[in-house]
């Protein structure tokens, strides 16, 4: 049983043996893996790396009348608020319009980033799902909201005072969220 | 009635696979030899009410019964004849249907003309296939029930999904199928060598037609395939190492790898255990791509039918048929008699070189594939595509192919490189001279270029196992071979010129405008609506010129469905000797433009007649194995009639 | 779980593979109507450089697919990264600067090119670990024109 050269007849030399379970070994990890995903399936959503850094460099034209356009500087003047990232295109922006409602109702600051939206549709729905924008500016061809790293919308960033990003919140905001939000608002300095 | 008839019948079949498997097991024991009998008939039996149960699937569809809940689901009564048929299997339930009649009729056929093998091996093998085939009746009966009845009624159904109303993907799916599911007759075998440890040349030989007839499947399906989304999808890509895409291609590669160690099984009497192995490897991979393509637990453009209570099922079948069969190896492959011994220059190292190429590709696309799933449960998102996997399997194709181009010169056993160096210098000259040519014309792509410079070679080398001898006298194997390696160059011509020479224009232009793309120019003559069975859609008409000659039109289509109501880009394809005018219509443009996207791809046709040609490889040698095997069973036949008359 | 829009299926695929059933019943575009960014649909004129930005295209991964590069898409973010890659490019910018700036904002998702980095050595270290596992059990399969060895185990072999 210690031989290790090629022997003339009968079973492997031992040093050979583990060989033959190696098939099954990586069929174990294989199925571990795939019931790890199964049981616990990653969430689908691909969350802002920029969560922490300082909003870039931005200066985006009015998408609404009455409501200015929004820059950069517009999100860093020493208080904490939202920036939502939205469209009228957009059915669960219509579906979390009630919340941001409640939120620019306690003194929450909200700006909006209009993303790839027509003036005339983004009017109709302001007016048939309320205005809590201070700001709305108009992103045309995405640029803020690549430059953030959003990957869809609505999408809401929190923004500190000094214009950093500090929470992002993915899809629709539910009334289960507002603690949450008035929570990391509070964090951020509000 | 039909449907209810198509359930009972389906409970009768696995009823018969029970009564296979405990018939079959009980035979290999000593006291059991009264149930030896019932075997073979009870395969031939479960295949023949698969397939009927496959036939009332067929016919609820045709008749479009929408109280029964799968064709509710997937056809409206509005429809060609032809896609109500493809509507069977264009689910998840009907698939999984035809996923059991074709491993019931494989199954069947087995038993009937197989008769080579010791008897104790095939008991074993009926009883192994029986066995993985209750677990696709469990799951059909159990969780999947293509019968299902719909209460109340609706009154109209649900469609099929517009990019699969397509006659090639009408037939795609059960292509893949017979590709997938006939390898279970080679996990089978590879069982029953193992329970009765008879692995030698016969239990290669009889397995070899049905990897054969497999492989020549796969092929086919994955070419088709492939084509299918290079015409369907609009951007001119014809492979993209989706997921799917390689659930498709794994078993592929096992069976090639199959196909070439048992050839050695075979006529040497060697690498015994490893063929084994590749029996279990190939069909595994088969259902390890079911899963990953049904359990959705990878994303994929190509997501059909994704469920993950369904992967669970389909993860179990795997975790008690792979780790059952696996466990088997483990403990019987080393008591396996060892097989016999080959110079490194020889035929079989040649031949294992190519096995350990295959299984490091299946390798790297199994790992890039479930590597984000490994890093997710880490909570990182990793994206694994072409940038990885073109590189990464090159490393083991670039070295198979230069194999390929030696190996079937040399000499079964020992052989030196001095006999064969003289005849490869003409492909190694061709090499050259395409390399600095490719170099020249298509500076700084590396991957094509190293395609650009073999193909050529590896063209001329295939027929080289030819030279010398009497062409009327070659066996049709050797044809196959040959026929199935000069596929292998004519793909990879069309695959490193696609990517070398495509030229693409995006443009937005005007009716009776003109543009260019390559060597054609391109005229918009003008945009008319449309009308097909269940879609309208607004065409634009094409006028090509192909440097400056008569003009030739295509006809691209924006095409919208509305049952269900989707839009697609219907692609319009001109096709000559020297590669594929490619035209999608696009969105309007401002100002009456229209958006057209323009692809002049040179010998890109070649990537699927290269696979065509490999498949017709197989087929000759197929026939070729199939027609010496009848010849020697009748020469046996004769010969005991001789013996028996002689004995009266 | 919410659903976000754009759905991602602009143009559903298609399947290589063996199972077709439609996913989504009635894949209707939810999308906006806005005409595309400037060079979503229209190259660069120096050819060398719409080359350039091709190749870096392709291995982006398109956010709101489901498995697809940003330059197979018709998904409209699809087409407004396309158009930033394209007028980055033409400004002079390195294919791999931009690679590490969408990195740095979508993490490695967004390239299909996989980095280097602790969680993803194995990838790469795979076919050398391939090729050394298969010298190894090769090792001893061959004679090396041994005479006197004539026989050994099939098994393990590669």
């Amino acid at each position: 049983m210690s031989s290790t050269g090629p022997s003339d007849t009968g079973p492997l030399a031992p040093a050979r043996r583990w060989t033959m379970w190696l098939p099954l070994a990586l069929f174990a990890l294989f199925v571990a893996l795939v019931a790890y995903g199964l049981l616990w399936p990653a969430s689908k959503e691909v969350p802002s790396r920029f969560v922490g850094q300082a909003l870039p460099e931005f200066d985006l034209p009015p998408a609404a009348a009455g409501r200015p356009g929004l820059k950069r500087s517009d999100l860093a003047d020493g208080k904490p608020r939202l920036l939502n990232v939205f469209a009228s295109w957009c059915i669960p922006c219509a579906v979390e319009s009630p919340q941001l409602a409640r939120l620019a109702a306690a003194g929450i600051e909200i700006d909006g980033v209009a993303v790839r939206d027509r003036k005339a549709d983004l009017a109709g729905f302001l007016e048939r799902n309320g205005n809590p924008y201070r700001r709305i500016g108009a992103d045309d061809r995405s640029i803020v909201q690549v430059g953030i790293g959003s990957s869809g919308v609505p999408e809401t960033y929190l923004i500190d005072g000094r214009g950093v990003i500090r929470y992002q919140h993915i899809g629709e905001i539910r009334p289960e969220h507002i603690p949450l939000l008035l929570d990391k608002l509070k964090e951020a300095g509000l | 009635m039909i449907a209810e008839l198509g359930l009972a019948t389906l409970w009768l079949a696995a009823a018969l696979a029970l009564l296979q498997l405990i018939a079959g097991a009980l035979a290999l024991t000593a006291r059991g030899t009264g149930f030896v009998g019932v075997v073979r008939p009870s395969a031939v039996v479960q295949g023949g009410l698969a397939l009927l149960s496959f036939l009332a699937l067929i016919m609820v569809f045709v008749q479009t019964d929408l109280s029964v809940k799968l064709v509710a689901a997937n056809s409206p009564s509005a429809k060609p004849l032809m896609y109500k048929i493809a509507g069977a299997w264009a689910n998840h339930e009907g698939s999984m249907l035809l996923w059991v009649t074709v491993m019931g009729l494989a199954g069947g056929f087995v038993a009937l003309v197989e008769k080579r093998l010791p008897e104790r091996t095939m008991l074993a093998t009926l009883a192994g296939q029986a066995f993985v085939s209750l677990g696709f009746y469990a799951f059909l009966l159990f969780a999947s029930n293509p019968f299902e009845r719909l209460n109340p009624v609706p009154v109209e159904g649900q469609g099929l999904n517009p990019l699969l109303q397509d006659p090639g993907l009408a037939f795609h799916p059960p292509t893949l199928y017979l590709g997938y599911v006939g390898l279970s007759i080679a996990f089978s075998f590879a069982i029953g060598a193992l329970v009765t440890r008879e692995v030698g040349p016969a239990f290669a030989r009889a397995m070899r037609p049905w990897v054969l007839g497999a492989w020549i499947f796969l092929t086919l399906g994955i070419t088709a395939g492939s084509y299918w989304a290079y015409y369907e999808l609009g951007w001119g890509g014809w492979w993209f190492w989706d997921p799917v895409e390689n659930a498709s291609l794994m078993p592929w590669l096992a069976a090639t790898a199959l196909l070439h160690s048992c050839s050695v099984l075979a006529a040497r009497n060697a690498l015994r255990a490893w063929t084994v192995m590749l029996g279990v490897v190939a069909f595994s991979m088969s259902m390890v791509g079911t899963f990953l393509v049904r359990s959705g637990i990878l994303t994929s453009v190509h997501a059909f039918a994704v469920d993950p209570q369904r992967g669970t099922f389909i993860l179990a079948l795997l975790a008690i048929y792979i780790g059952g069969a696996l466990t088997l190896f483990a403990l019987r492959a080393g008591t396996v008699t060892e097989g016999e011994r080959f110079a490194v220059t020889s035929r079989e190292s040649a031949r294992v070189a190519n096995n350990v190429m295959l299984t490091g590709s299946l390798g790297i696309i199994l790992l890039g594939t479930l590597y984000p799933l490994f890093t997710e449960a880490f909570g990182e998102k990793v994206s694994v595509g072409p940038p990885y996997f073109n590189p990464m399997t090159a490393i083991f194709v670039v070295p198979m192919l230069a194999v390929l181009a030696i190996g079937p010169l040399l000499r079964w056993r020992r052989d030196s490189f001095g006999r064969v160096r003289a005849i490869l210098l003409i492909p190694a000259a061709l090499l050259v001279i395409c390399g600095v040519i490719a170099v020249v014309l298509a500076p700084g792509k590396v991957l094509p270029i190293i395609g650009l410079a073999l193909a050529p070679a590896l063209a001329v080398a295939s027929i080289l196992p030819l030279r010398g001898r009497d062409l009327r006298r070659v066996k049709l194997p050797v044809w196959g071979m040959v026929m199935a390696h000069f596929g292998v160059a004519v793909s990879l011509f069309g695959m490193a010129s696609d990517s070398a020479f495509t030229t693409e224009r995006l443009v937005a232009v005007r009716v009776g405008e003109t543009t260019e793309v390559g060597p054609w120019q391109i005229r918009l003559a003008r945009i008319e609506p449309v009308a097909g069975p269940n879609w309208t859609a607004l065409e634009a008409v094409l006028e090509a010129r192909y440097k400056g000659a008569a003009p030739v039109f295509t006809h691209p289509q924006s095409r919208t469905f509305w049952a269900p109501v989707q839009n697609t880009a219907e692609s319009a394809l001109l096709t000559r000797w020297n590669g594929q005018l490619y035209t999608v219509l696009g969105e309007q443009a401002a100002g009456d433009r229209w958006q057209l996207r323009l692809w002049w791809k040179p010998f890109v046709p070649m990537i699927w007649l290269g696979g065509v040609l490999i498949a017709l490889g197989g087929l000759l040698a197929l026939l070729g194995r199939v027609a010496s095997d009848v010849k020697r069973l009748v020469a046996r036949d004769k010969i005991a009639y001789r013996r028996e008359r002689q004995g009266r | 779980m919410t659903m976000r829009f754009p759905i991602g299926l602009q143009r559903a695929l298609l399947c290589l593979a063996i199972l077709l059933a439609p996913l989504a019943a009635g894949t209707l575009r939810a999308d906006d109507i806005m005409p595309p960014a400037p060079y979503a649909y229209r190259q660069l004129d120096d050819p060398a450089l719409e080359a350039k930005a091709q190749r870096l295209m392709e291995s982006i991964r398109c956010l709101t697919c489901q498995s697809q590069s940003i330059a197979d898409s018709d998904a409209s973010l699809a087409g407004d990264m396309r158009s930033q890659i394209r007028e980055r490019i033409a400004a002079g910018e390195e294919p791999e600067a931009i690679r590490t700036w969408l990195v740095e904002r979508y993490g490695d998702y967004i390239t299909y090119a996989p980095r280097v980095t602790s969680l993803t050595w194995p990838l790469f270290a795979a076919p050398l670990a391939f090729l050394a596992l298969a010298a190894l059990l090769l090792r001893k399969r061959f004679g090396f024109g041994r005479p006197g060895a004539d026989r050994t185990d099939g098994g393990g072999a590669a």
